[in-house]
């Protein structure tokens, strides 16, 4: 198949690890920023063919992932709500609040729709004019256009019963927060393609400079992901601090502006707090006071503020280590054990692009 | 059942009915009306026609085989496939991995009130071709009608027995290291079509289940003298999950190469931008043969001999137990385990 085969092509793969290992000279820890990198990674076992002294940590780019409890318990809340359809991507219907998940609330009665695009929703909402539909947005800057689209699509449709719960994060903010970390180990970075195939990347030269790290926008495929370690590792060896393009095929500097635009349009940069990591400034979205109406907590302000503080994450999840490449899932004390994907303690264990789950799933164990 | 002079009055024929109702299931006229005109008139055979409580007939020595699948899909008719032809096929198709030939089915039918009854007859019209092409009559069955709101259209309930023939014994229990692990064609179809039509997936239109029968290439097999340990059809959970249940039903290890398994390009597509992987993507129409590897090249030859088993190729072998019990080598050389799922794939965000 076009465009897969030949970036999973197992002579350019093993060519690509053969060149790595002639270019690292010395241990280096670098991070691959999405989940969908991290799940590549593990289910082709690319961790296998690189050399034992560089460490691959994985990073905080799964969204599902790093919606607090706090807002899962919002969702669960409103599809609860007599007369409310509660519209998520499949993902998130596993991850638990508090107060159990959105498959849960489903089983209650609750009604929970899986979509596939935001127009979905949109649709929903057309044809059940009597009925509020409330979008569980999640995602990073890659999904957030068309989330915005479909706000300005209801607006201009006049829809009254349409809105999103919107958990929606930035990328750079939470690299920021993990090189400013005391503890921070990560000397490069494998910046996610498809945010920057929408954002571009000119905002991660600001970073490259500041901290002093490569970053290289990566692809998701074994060879994208072998050649955007090789290019890190490159400039690693060489002292360069820049950002470099390895998913030409997708990405440019400056991004796709029209998407840009409508996020802008709609959303505009807000505090944010992650889940396991905590709070960081600018680092979510949210909806813009000219589209208030379409803001589920706006809408269902009276209904969300019946409900206590927010809950805490489970006290023995270890996701925010995990989530800033602090500890290898299988490091854990609950992995595989009194946390699995059947009874997850946190998020990473059961998202797709969670990595806890890619381990459980892939390898059982760190040892390959 | 002994008709009286006696009519009460009734305020239509059965036949001007367009939907189920409720009165369908009630044992009444409706029914009988329902069950001669629909059911009856459709699986024609001497042994339904007798309309008994159930079905005799006399036995051979030897071995039966027995089992039952419940079919509950969405939508009841999709690109390759209605819900009816499922309800024969799967049923057949697990009678054929015992290495039975099939005989007689039982279908037990509950239908929602308000389902059209076109929609039924076009469900029964398509169990009753698919069990003549699967050589087995349809017997005996049931109907029940639950209010609206309570089912999904159709729900079928499928029973059927075979017969084994002297000296032919499949199952896990056969399976030895150093087993070849042969595949009867490409996997995934089946869900993804289904999935195409259920959220409208354009990109996905293409692909048509695999829905098949296969006592046929089963029977040639055995007719062949091709030596056998197991058979087993991958329906929901897909090859991955079969081959679990497999290797830890047998007690042993398998290693199965990635390259290897074909998959349909429309199929890959559709799961790659939907996250999910087609070896966990239900089939309808497709097995996994486990043989001694000196039987490989006259397996796959009758096989290739079969339309729904054009396609068969050797993927992986039988090794010593381990754990975990199945090992994938992917596409770029490297090892990882082929776990069970904890529940259903989810496509992803992004």
């Amino acid at each position: 198949m076009k465009y897969v085969d030949e970036f999973r092509d197992r002579a350019v793969v093993t060519a690509l690890a053969e060149r790595i290992k002639q270019t690292v000279s010395r241990p280096w820890t670098i991070m691959e920023v999405c989940g969908g990198q991290t799940h590549s990674i593990v289910r082709f076992g690319l961790d296998e063919l690189l050399p034992k002294n560089l460490t691959l940590v994985h990073g905080p780019g799964c969204p599902v992932c790093v919606t607090p409890v706090s807002l899962i318990d919002d969702a669960v809340r409103l599809a609860r709500q007599p007369g409310v359809i509660l519209c998520s991507f499949g993902d998130m219907l596993r991850v638990p609040g508090s107060q159990g998940d959105l498959f849960g609330a489903k089983a209650e009665g609750a009604d929970v729709r899986i979509i596939y695009s935001p127009l979905d929703a949109l649709e929903l909402a057309r044809v059940n004019p009597h009925r509020q539909v409330v979008c569980f947005a999640v995602g990073f800057e890659t999904t957030a256009p068309p989330w915005a689209m479909a706000v300005v699509q209801a607006k201009t449709m006049g829809l009254p019963n349409f809105s999103l719960l919107v958990a929606h994060v930035l990328v750079p903010p939470a690299m920021e927060a993990i090189l400013s970390s005391p503890q921070n180990r990560i000397q490069g970075f494998l910046a996610a393609g498809h945010v920057c195939t929408v954002m571009g990347y000119e905002d991660y030269e600001a970073i490259a400079a500041r901290y002093r790290v490569p970053i290289v926008v990566t692809g998701f495929e074994p060879v994208d992901v072998l050649e955007g370690i090789a290019m890190v590792v490159g400039q690693l060896e060489e002292g360069r601090a820049e950002v470099e393009n390895q998913y030409v095929r997708s990405v440019s500097r400056e991004g796709n502006r029209q998407a840009q635009a409508v996020v802008d349009e709609v959303f505009e940069p807000s505090s944010r707090i992650w889940r396991g990591i905590g709070e960081i400034p600018r680092s979510g979205l949210r909806i813009k006071s000219a589209y208030a109406e379409f803001d589920a907590t706006v809408r269902f302000r009276d209904v969300l503020a019946q409900y206590g503080p927010a809950a805490q994450e489970h006290p023995e999840c270890q996701s925010g280590l995990v989530l800033q490449g602090l500890l290898k899932p299988p490091d854990c004390p609950a992995f595989g054990t009194r946390c699995t994907p059947e009874r997850p303690l946190g998020a990473p264990m059961v998202s797709s692009e969670g990595a806890c789950s890619a381990y459980y799933r892939y390898r059982k164990s760190g040892a390959g | 059942m002994n008709d009286t002079s006696f009519e009460p009055s009734c305020p239509l024929p059965a036949i001007e009915k367009k939907t189920v109702q409720l009165a369908h299931g009630g044992g009444g006229r409706l029914m009988r009306d329902l069950i001669q005109e629909v059911f009856v008139h459709a699986f024609d055979n001497p042994l339904l026609s007798l309309l008994h409580d159930g079905a005799t007939w006399p036995v051979e020595k030897g071995t039966l085989a027995f089992t039952t699948d419940s079919y509950v899909v969405r939508p009841l008719f999709f690109p390759g496939g209605d819900i009816g032809r499922l309800a024969v096929y799967g049923t057949v198709n697990d009678l054929a991995m015992c290495g039975a030939k099939p005989l007689y089915l039982s279908a037990g039918f509950i239908l929602e009130e308000g389902l059209s009854l076109d929609v039924l007859r076009q469900v029964v019209t398509s169990m009753a071709e698919a069990a003549r092409a699967a050589g087995v009559s349809i017997i005996t069955g049931d109907t029940k009608v639950v209010d609206r709101g309570k089912g999904d259209g159709i729900f079928i309930n499928t029973a059927g027995i075979g017969v084994v023939p002297p000296g032919v014994c499949l199952s896990p229990q056969m399976v030895q290291p150093g087993d070849a692990i042969l595949i009867s064609g490409d996997v995934g179809s089946h869900g993804v079509a289904v999935l195409s039509v259920r959220e409208g997936l354009a990109f996905a239109g293409e692909v048509q289940s695999d829905s098949a029968p296969l006592h046929g290439v089963v029977e040639d097999l055995i007719v062949s003298g091709v030596e056998i340990h197991c058979l087993r059809d991958l329906t929901r959970g897909g090859l991955a999950s079969a081959l679990n249940e497999i290797a830890e039903a047998a007690g042993v290890g398998i290693v199965i190469d990635e390259m290897a398994i074909p998959v349909l390009d429309p199929v890959r597509g559709a799961c790659e931008l939907l996250g999910l992987d087609p070896l966990y993507v239900a089939n309808e129409g497709r097995f996994v043969a486990m043989v001694p590897a000196s039987q490989i090249e006259p397996a796959l030859a009758v096989m290739r001999r079969h339309a729904v088993s054009g396609k068969a190729a050797l993927i992986g072998s039988v090794s010593d137990r381990c754990s975990p019990p199945v090992i994938l080598r992917t596409v770029v050389g490297t090892n990882r385990i082929l776990d069970l799922l904890s529940g259903e794939q989810l496509p992803r965000i992004c």
